[in-house]
């Protein structure tokens, strides 16, 4: 299978500070990938260089042939085929729900507001909130609101999602609706990049794991592999604190 | 008793001091449109990550911030003369121009303030789903951050209405002018200055009152 995104050699420094040491990464269409680390190992970073939410220092970015920081690249339209989903959901506040999912397909895709409903009206379905098309967000529970963040991201026909610790900011009971609407996706066989603390789910849906500490990519492997018996002392260190 | 009131100086003030309400309003009102289309460009100048148009932009806010509007308003009325320019302006285009240059620079901080306070997320979420920065700023920026200059606009509204008092000096028939020729020719001082505040009074109270309830219903 072709490769969705190849990361080589990804540097990333805000100021003096480097963030990014020299990644180098694959993921194959269809792949779950997760990223954990420490905080402050760079791994939220490196997800936000893969659609350029921050400026890539050096190094370079494919993501499904396209390079992202070649000249020519349209980042606007190479961007809505990477959905992504925010720890703190960053939905419209000031627009119903399914405002929030069609504005996208409106502004961007050019469609009518017709086309686009008729198109959001599955999504919301399929995360479990067709009742709350018409609501605004700040009625919703966090789980809801991380529910609509992801029909809407799924609303633009991504090719690749990627979460940011998409369940950090949920309260411990609302993880496991997030969660499902996520391994459905990953059954569907859509490409994900997942920031995340959730081990469980890292163990059973991820396809590879990648632990990253200081800025680099300590170790990487199937999940099995990665939690059973790491290889890095580091990784041995990190995983014995939070399993 | 009921002649007694209406010869006194307190309704026979009346009709000049309404003419001057008048023209105290329309200066505000003008000059605050004005002044928030400048403020709006300005503000958002400040936002720009361009040098120069950040550069001019501030150095407008920080100029009109950091002098009289008094002598804001002398410098536009006698500069652009026939000593300098070799043209007059009219008194009432002087004072409208003043708000605006005035209010304008406040009003740039008002929303450069709401903009900035926008959650940065709101930008990013915009983004990734292929809004460009002009569609991001249209459609999802502005309409929250308009709400929140409510608030501060109509502040500065009431600094701006009390500010054209100001104008006098240049003989602008604004509510204190007025007041100042009716006393003049009276020397009823008391009870002109006092119907001038009164006057004063029944717009800024009432728009406190409209703003406070604008607060509490926006939540801001």
């Amino acid at each position: 299978m072709s490769n969705m995104i190849t990361v080589h050699d990804l540097r990333k420094s805000f100021g003096s500070l480097e963030v990014l040491k020299g990644i180098d990464a694959e993921v194959k269409e269809s792949e779950v990938v997760c990223v954990i680390g420490p905080s402050g190992s760079g791994k939220s970073t490196f997800l936000r260089c893969l659609n350029l939410l921050e400026e890539i220092t050096s190094g370079s970015v494919e993501i499904d042939g396209e390079q992202l920081t070649d000249p020519s690249t349209d980042i606007n339209k190479l961007r809505t085929k990477v959905g992504m989903v925010f720890q703190h959901f960053n939905l419209f506040p000031h627009m119903t729900v399914l405002d929030n999912i069609t504005l996208g397909p409106i502004k961007v895709k050019e469609l009518t507001k017709e086309e686009a409903e008729k198109e959001a009206l599955p999504l919301l379905d399929k995360v479990g909130l067709s009742d709350k098309a018409d609501v605004y967000p700040e009625s919703l529970s966090g789980g809801q609101k991380q529910r609509v963040a992801i029909a809407r991201a799924l609303a633009m026909n991504p090719a690749v999602m990627l979460f940011d610790e998409p369940t950090s900011a949920l309260d411990p009971e609302l993880v496991g609706d997030v969660l499902e609407v996520m391994k459905s996706l990953a059954k569907e066989g859509m490409t994900m990049v997942v920031v995340t603390h959730e081990m469980g789910f890292a163990k059973e849906v991820g396809d590879r794991v990648i632990f990253m500490d200081e800025g680099v990519i300590m170790e990487e492997g199937n999940p099995i592999q990665l939690f059973d018996n790491p290889q890095n002392p580091r990784t041995q260190s990190f995983l014995s604190k939070i399993l | 008793m009921l002649d007694a009131i209406l010869q006194s100086h307190y309704i026979q003030s009346l009709p000049s001091l309404m003419v001057g309400l008048g023209m105290t309003l329309f200066i505000t009102i003008i000059g605050l449109i004005l002044g928030f289309v400048l403020g709006a460009f300005a503000g958002l100048g400040r936002l720009s990550k361009n040098k120069w148009i950040n550069g001019i932009c501030s150095v407008y806010v920080e100029v009109v911030r950091g002098t009289p509007i008094l002598a804001q308003v002398l410098f536009i009325y006698m500069v652009v003369s026939e000593q300098y320019l070799g043209f007059n302006i009219d008194k009432v285009i002087a004072a409208i121009l003043a708000i605006t240059i005035n209010a304008g620079a406040y009003i740039a901080e008002i929303v450069r303030g709401a903009v900035h306070s926008i959650d940065k997320g709101q930008h990013e979420a915009g983004r990734t789903i292929g809004l460009t920065q002009n569609q991001t700023m249209r459609y999802i920026i502005w309409p929250q951050a308009i709400k929140r200059m409510i608030p501060p606009l109509g502040n500065q509204f009431i600094i701006s209405l009390k500010d054209t008092s100001l104008f006098s000096v240049i003989a602008v028939g604004e509510l204190l002018y007025m007041g100042r020729q009716y006393y003049n020719v009276t020397f009823a001082y008391f009870e002109t200055l006092l119907m001038v505040c009164l006057l004063y009074l029944a717009i800024t109270i009432p728009t406190s009152l409209i703003l406070r309830r604008i607060e509490r219903k926006l939540d801001v």
